[in-house]
């Protein structure tokens, strides 16, 4: 056996070894907790049952999962709304600025995300720097309630996800040839009619994958939700979360949970169905 | 009498204007002047190529037709009125482009209709128009198909139809035909002459490809380094070159250096690669003046040597290739200066002696008055 083969033997063997005890392993328990009981004393009791999917129906949580879908939405929406022009700009510059701005993308990923959410809380907070400009500038006369708002949980969202919109939508349109640009102005194209009936979509497998990653983890990020929103609205992560720290309910936190993935599994099915027919069509 | 009344004059004036006039356009990229003072004028209806090697500025001066440049100077008037600035979307000429540019999430039909819609040309005058475009060139059957799921062919025919289904007053074409195999590139090229012929459009076409540039067009126009170099029909350019970059690269030449020796009766004599030869000159040479002979491979006429030589007139070589193409026999004549001449003769099978073999001594003749004379320039 040469070097390269006991290499590559051995970094796949690592992977394989941490997909199996931190992703499989744990999926599998979650997954089996979900069917099991409640037990006050030993967290969980061996009794099999559905009873934690059936309490899913509850309308309580119904409603938090039609929150955590709107949020998503509009997180999403947000996101493809500031990164579509940025992207586009990114993917039309030739000079050498283009990685130093693909740099600035990244940078912000080597603070931890949990420190830069409290960074937003006090920019967003009563007495924070929105506030005090506003009020010095006069604009206003009394601080805005700006925190704790489904706003504030938006704006929390976007800002630690846009970098997931950013990158696949600027991949897709750096891709978008600008000869085809020029052929529909060519013929009679303006800006508007290029970018409705061209740019759109020649880039929409990069518009499908940035939604994916963002609305996925937008469903499920607990913590910023929980920094900014306060707990006002029940989301499916905070609910998730508060099973498993706070009522101690395991089994029905791994319900939600299943659920929940079960959802972004249908999600990312219907993804791949989108792209593979976009393929087919000569787009990617 | 005052005989240009205004109405009059400015009618008369359109009537004989050319379609597009290029006035004194210069255009530079990073310094670099791809476009140094470029007048044209191109008449409506015909065939115009821009023919010259790759960086002269062909392109270019076809991209600011189209639009998609701004000249840093000049005016490009298109129709009697200066486009300078309008963008293209605005200018009614369309582009075929190199790569075609069809938009691959649209079907061969919907690429033909996007000019139409754009246009807001009513759906169902659009469903006719696109069909008659696709009948034209043979692809009705393709309509719903996909341009990925066409040939190299086809996708070129789709977008000639893309273009010209929208009437534009100039159709550009830029290097149309290039990514093409040999054989499809000639059937292409008959296609598009017979396609302006039929449709009247003026074409003005981008090419490298001195042949094709001489088959298709009405008139050539020949550029150099961002330079205008020659305007004429293909005949003209081919058989009148205006200069050495022309004769060199319109086809195979033999650039001979001579220098007039002697005038008897108005017949020039010249010493040609250093034999005396009689020129045919067409403007007035005196004795000691040196210029450059040119010659086309075809208008060669080689003999064997064992034909006593006529001492004036003929240039003594021996034969260092001959390449039999089937037509015609070339060969590569070495002169005793060095110099290489090439020679291109139709085959003649009555003639017994046409054949050469390689080595043996041969005289060279040329059809009289068949012979280019331009000034010594530095090449």
């Amino acid at each position: 056996m040469n070097e390269s083969k006991i290499f590559r033997r051995i970094t796949i063997g690592i992977i394989a070894f941490w997909l199996i005890v931190f992703v499989f392993f744990p999926n599998i328990l979650v997954f089996a907790v979900s069917f099991l009981t409640r037990d006050e004393a030993h967290l969980i009791a061996f009794r099999i049952t559905l009873e934690n999917y059936l309490r899913i129906a509850d309308p309580i949580y119904l409603r938090a999962l039609a929150n955590s879908f709107v949020m998503a939405l509009v997180t999403t929406v947000c996101c493809i709304i500031i990164a579509f022009p940025f992207s586009y700009i990114l993917s039309r510059i030739k000079s050498k600025n283009k990685n130093i701005l693909l740099l600035l993308i990244v940078i912000p990923f080597w603070t931890s995300a949990l420190i830069r959410t409290y960074a937003i809380k006090t920019i967003l907070t009563t007495n924070g720097i929105i506030n005090a400009f506003l009020l010095k500038t006069g604009v206003i006369s009394e601080p805005l309630n700006m925190l704790y708002t489904g706003g504030a949980v938006i704006v929390g969202l976007v800002y630690t996800l846009l970098p997931f919109m950013i990158l696949p939508l600027y991949a897709a349109l750096e891709k978008v040839d600008i000869r085809l640009i020029e052929a529909a102005h060519d013929l009679g194209a303006g800006k508007r009619q290029t970018f409705i009936r061209i740019i759109i979509p020649l880039s929409s497998p990069g518009i499908i994958a940035g939604s994916m990653l963002v609305f996925l983890p937008a469903l499920g990020l607990f913590y910023i939700p929980d920094i900014l929103g306060g707990s006002k609205t029940l989301l499916l992560g905070n609910l998730i979360k508060n099973q498993f720290m706070d009522a101690r309910n395991w089994p029905f936190g791994s319900a939600v949970s299943v659920t929940l993935t079960a959802l972004m599994a249908l999600l990312l099915l219907a993804n791949y169905r989108t792209i593979k027919s976009a393929s087919q069509k000569g787009i990617i | 009498m005052e005989r240009n009344k205004i109405g009059n004059g400015r009618l008369e004036s359109v009537a004989a204007a050319p379609l597009i006039d290029l006035q004194n356009i210069t255009k530079s990229y990073d310094n670099l002047k791809v476009l140094k003072n470029i007048n044209l004028s191109i008449n409506n209806g015909e065939f115009l190529t821009l023919l010259g090697p790759s960086g002269c500025g062909k392109t270019t001066t076809l991209r600011l037709i189209a639009g998609f440049e701004t000249p840093d100077s000049g005016k490009i008037i298109i129709n009697g009125h200066n486009v300078v600035g309008l963008p293209p979307h605005k200018r009614s000429v369309n582009t075929v482009f190199q790569s075609y540019a069809l938009f691959p999430h649209m079907t061969v039909f919907n690429n033909v209709a996007f000019g139409l819609k754009m246009s807001k040309v009513p759906g169902p005058e659009i469903n006719d128009r696109v069909m008659e475009a696709l009948k034209m060139v043979k692809l009705a059957p393709y309509a719903s198909r996909k341009p990925v799921q066409l040939s190299g062919g086809q996708q070129q025919r789709v977008a000639v139809a893309r273009a010209v289904v929208n009437k534009p007053l100039v159709l550009l074409l830029d290097e149309p035909l290039s990514a093409l195999d040999a054989k499809l590139r000639f059937e292409m090229q008959e296609e598009l002459k017979q396609l302006q012929q039929k449709l009247k459009i003026t074409f003005v076409l981008v090419t490298h490809d001195q042949e094709e540039a001489l088959s298709i067009s009405d008139r050539v126009v020949v550029m150099n380094e961002g330079v205008i170099q020659q305007i004429g029909s293909p005949r003209n350019v081919y058989e009148e070159p205006a200069n050495l970059f022309t004769a060199q690269f319109v086809g195979d030449i033999n650039i001979f250096d001579a220098q007039v020796v002697d005038i008897q009766d108005g017949v020039v004599i010249a010493d040609v690669e250093g034999y005396r030869c009689a020129v045919d000159n067409k403007r007035p040479m005196s004795m000691g003046e040196t210029f450059k002979l040119l010659l086309r491979p075809e208008d060669m006429r080689v003999e064997k040597l064992s034909e006593e030589p006529d001492t004036v007139g003929l240039l003594v070589g021996n034969v260092e290739i001959k390449t039999y193409k089937g037509a015609t026999l070339d060969s590569v004549i070495v002169l005793e200066n060095g110099k290489r001449v090439m020679a291109s003769e139709f085959f003649d099978e009555e003639d017994e002696d046409f054949d050469y073999h390689i080595d043996e001594k041969v005289s060279i003749g040329w059809v009289k008055g068949w012979e280019v004379i331009l000034p010594d320039e530095r090449e």
